[in-house]
């Protein structure tokens, strides 16, 4: 395809990099007063990218019309859903913002700049059909979050998590190149068909290392067990709305690369992966569920969550079928609205004074006094859990369905096993808001954009969820189907 | 002759040499940073020596854009370290647990 029409298929990215450049001229000149119209542009600039991407999705895009550059990027209906999904929750951690930081005097300038580079950064990367770009977006992307962790800068909890945040995801970001690196010596190329091509019938012992690499890489960016360790302390410790947004959009962007990666580019050796990814969902689904169970504080217990629906989504992928990547993205869409709710939940509830309150025994007969916001809380543990009628369970029932028709029925199981220990601590929540002696601490008022989100989010995950199913389940298929479409 | 596998012997000794230096160090976090730094440039060699294996450029290039992209980790990473050490007034990695995971 000639350049112009590779222009145009990134028509997003570079509506969203313009932004955060003039953003960050307008941030330099006008300082930290203009905090507030930068993020209102940078919300505008991210529902811009996604008008742009949304015809994509909607007539399925796939095959040779999508492909950018040479074979180095890829905008087809799978790139498409997840970049709605990203776009929206980047939108939603700059709309909570505000009210949070301006405690603190931290509504710097910065933050919605470097969301919106975090975000072009996601969009490469779901986007991704070449080792380079996939580095490239990644890379763009965390060196943002990196930042974004460490905003508080005279919390010292908040510079904790940034430095943490830091090292453990350029380690991550090393492995994940060494093991690009041996892909590329082995394979001899480095765009996601080719090495599909080189690896159709033999393996060599150099690629199956270079697997192990790049999964164990990408494992460490969706914070899969065994390299979840930096999930709580970052979670707790970085500034909420912060962690709101690696929450939801980074975790989308990085488990559509990987879903990229281990069925688009290693696709023809499924057999080399899927044992992996077996033992990373299985182990995720009960170090999440065991990990939150002795937890205090609601920010570290959600992040072990997090954990936990990462492995129930890896499942998805580790059936290997248009039917798991379809499951996924439904999960992926129904979780990124369960997270969200949960933090914006969490940034509302404050003292009196307005401080914020994260002790889970703080939250005791919250029902008292904060009927709505109870109400709501209630309904994203019990989506969480996967307890019909709320629409966490359709989640779950399509991944396990579709684990169960690519024979995985002993998976299945575990799985559904595994989810009633999960069920545990987040029943145990509801049952500290509602039926213990009040504590009368998170009295505060609450803002109303934090409102509005959790309402949102609340409305998608209750039981009129479900009249979204058919929408949302014909939306990805389609994603799934052009993921699945050989050129 | 050195053949393609004493440059691959050679990176992965120094990747991980890297990654030991990461989890293996008790002192401060700046060794921290030169190991990471030392696990991109293991790549590079691997890149690099893979690319004249293969007569192809792509690696090359990439080892270009490895080098680039590890020098705005380095700047990130001080910077983060920086903010880190005035409000705590260490750098020595067993401090870094105000919280435990």
């Amino acid at each position: 395809m000639e350049f112009s029409g590779s222009l145009a298929l990134v028509a997003p990215e570079i509506v969203l990099t313009v932004a955060g450049l003039v953003l960050l001229l307008v941030a330099a000149w006008a300082g930290d007063k203009a905090a507030r119209t930068i993020s209102i542009i940078a919300v505008a600039a991210l529902a811009a990218a996604a008008f742009l991407v949304a015809p994509a999705l909607c007539s399925g895009a796939s095959g040779a019309d999508t492909i950018a550059f040479l074979g180095q990027y890829k905008a087809d209906a799978f790139a498409s859903f997840a970049k709605l999904l990203i776009y929206g929750a980047a939108g939603a951690s700059l709309m909570i913002a505000p009210p949070y930081l301006e405690r603190f005097g931290a509504m710097r300038a910065e933050y919605p700049v470097l969301i919106v580079f975090a975000a072009v950064g996601m969009g490469m990367m779901v986007s991704a059909t070449d080792l380079l770009t996939l580095y490239i977006g990644l890379e763009l992307n965390s060196l943002a979050a990196y930042v974004l962790a460490a905003f508080l800068r005279t919390d010292n909890r908040s510079a904790e998590a940034g430095l943490k945040y830091f090292v453990l995801g350029a380690l991550a970001s090393g492995i994940l190149l060494f093991g690009m690196s041996l892909t590329y010596g082995f394979t001899g190329t480095t765009s996601f068909e080719g090495i599909r091509a080189a690896l159709d019938g033999s393996i060599a012992t150099g690629t199956v290392f270079g697997i192990v690499f790049m999964l164990a890489g990408l494992a460490f960016k969706v914070s899969a067990v065994p390299f979840h360790m930096w999930t709580p302390d970052v979670y707790e410790g970085a500034p909420t709305p912060v962690t709101t947004f690696f929450a939801t959009a980074p975790k989308v962007a990085a488990l559509a690369l990987t879903m990229r990666v281990a069925l688009d580019a290693f696709g023809t050796q499924a057999l080399a992966w899927q044992q992996i990814i077996i033992f990373a969902a299985l182990a995720s689904i009960v170090v999440g569920a065991l990990g939150a169970i002795g937890q205090t504080n609601i920010k570290r217990l959600l992040a072990y969550s997090s954990i936990n629906n990462i492995g129930f989504m890896l499942i998805g992928l580790a059936a290997a079928t248009q039917a798991g990547a379809s499951a996924m993205l439904v999960y992926l869409a129904i979780y990124v609205a369960m997270s969200l709710g949960g933090f914006v939940a969490v940034l509302m509830l404050k003292d009196a004074d307005g401080n914020a309150v994260e002790d889970i025994a703080d939250l005791a007969g919250l029902s008292q006094h904060r009927k709505v916001l109870s109400l709501c809380i209630a309904m994203i543990m019990f989506s969480l859990a996967g307890i019909p009628p709320l629409f966490g369970f359709w989640g779950k029932f399509v991944v396990f369905q579709a684990a169960v028709q690519a024979d995985m029925v002993a998976l299945a199981a575990f799985g559904i096993a595994a989810s009633v220990i999960g069920a545990f601590y987040y029943i145990k929540i509801v049952k500290i808001i509602y039926f213990d002696e009040p504590a009368n601490k998170a009295t505060g008022k609450s803002d109303w954009a934090h409102q509005a989100i959790l309402a949102l989010c609340a409305a998608f995950i209750s039981p009129l969820g479900y009249l979204l199913t058919k929408w949302l389940g014909s939306l990805a298929d389609s994603a799934a189907a052009s993921l699945f479409s050989v050129v | 002759m050195i053949g393609i596998e004493h440059y691959v012997v050679v990176s992965s000794i120094l990747f991980v040499l890297g990654v030991l230096g990461i989890f293996l160090n008790r002192k401060n976090v700046i060794v921290i940073l030169m190991a990471i730094e030392l696990i991109l440039l293991a790549v590079n060699i691997n890149l690099v020596a893979f690319s004249s294996y293969l007569g192809d450029l792509t690696g090359q290039v990439f080892a270009m854009f490895v080098l680039t992209v590890a020098a705005g980790e380095a700047a990130i990473g001080l910077a983060i370290l920086v903010i880190y050490f005035r409000g705590r007034g260490t750098i020595a990695v067993d401090d870094v647990n105000r919280m435990k995971g």
